[in-house]
């Protein structure tokens, strides 16, 4: 079944470099979205299902933490898997991501082959 | 912080940054310090802002065509002109090099938070920060061109006042 992937970061770099990265792995992609802040991903969810969430965490408007909170609390989007890609290094950081909910934190710069063992990970 | 220590940050996070991301080889050259204004500016400037502990700005500052070879190395697609591409392409490589510097000097100094990248493209302009800050510059050749790594930092006076408000319970104690 094709995996539909939600891309979320301020940076159309680092949003082009993921789909280019989630086309090389196993996966089977479906639709690829993007969203540029956590409020535009939750808008563009209000139309959308998708299967898994990509999400930076420096972000306008909404972070990524706070998106991971909202997503955790809506029970449609709470078993969907977010990863968070971020610069963010600190332990305090990433202990809140992991507590609210994330599965996974990886941090940028990144390989192409941390992104798909992450993803072999979770499916 | 040492100069030193600052140096071992802005090389590391540079070549961990274009080595990973950008598959590019690095050549650092030799790192200085500069008063005050930064040196003029002859294309692109990534500026990234830092606060907390301690503040200041990073940038990362090089030619229109050494910003089309990072937006190229990066994007997998070539650009022989500045594009709103090239441009965002600097803004990232400059969030994730400043970035991960931030991460090594809060491990020593504290807390610290980043800005949105700002960057800016033309010829002939000058950027300098409001305070005359000793900056530490580190020059880098990649594929026949520069590049400057520029980090201003300096402790946040204003920081140990807000260390003594302490949230107990819902409710902030000065």
């Amino acid at each position: 079944m094709a995996l539909d992937v939600l891309i979320v970061d301020d940076s159309a770099a680092i949003r082009k470099i993921l789909q280019r990265v989630l086309l090389q792995t196993d996966v089977t992609l479906g639709k690829v979205l993007e969203a540029g802040d956590g409020l535009e991903a939750l808008e563009t969810l209000k139309s959308n299902k998708v299967g898994l969430i990509l999400s930076d965490i420096n972000m306008p408007k909404m972070d990524g933490l706070q998106l991971l909170e909202h997503l955790k609390a809506d029970q449609e989007y709470r078993d969907v898997p977010v990863v968070m890609i971020t610069t963010e290094g600190s332990q305090a950081k990433v202990m809140e991501a992991v507590t609210l909910g994330a599965a996974g934190y990886i941090r940028k710069p990144f390989t192409a082959e941390q992104i798909k063992e992450k993803l072999a990970s979770i499916f | 912080m040492e100069q030193e220590e600052l140096v071992r940050y802005i090389l590391e996070s540079t070549e961990s940054v274009f080595s990973t991301m950008l598959g590019l080889e690095t050549t650092a050259g030799t790192p200085r310090t500069s008063q005050g204004a930064v040196a003029p500016s002859y294309g692109v400037a990534a500026l990234v802002g830092l606060a907390g502990s301690w503040i200041g700005t990073g940038s990362v500052d090089c030619s229109a065509e050494m910003s089309c070879k990072i937006a190229t190395a990066m994007l997998g697609t070539e650009y022989d002109t500045v594009t709103d591409d090239v441009l965002d392409a600097m803004g990232e490589v400059a969030n994730m090099i400043i970035g991960n510097i931030k991460n090594s000097v809060e491990a020593v100094v504290g807390p610290m938070n980043l800005s949105i990248p700002t960057v800016i493209y033309g010829r002939n302009f000058t950027t300098r920060s409001q305070r005359q800050n000793q900056w530490t510059v580190v020059p880098f050749e990649c594929q026949g061109d520069e590049f400057l790594i520029q980090v201003m930092l300096l402790p946040n006076s204003n920081a140990q006042s807000l260390m003594q408000c302490v949230r107990v319970g819902g409710e902030v104690e000065a």
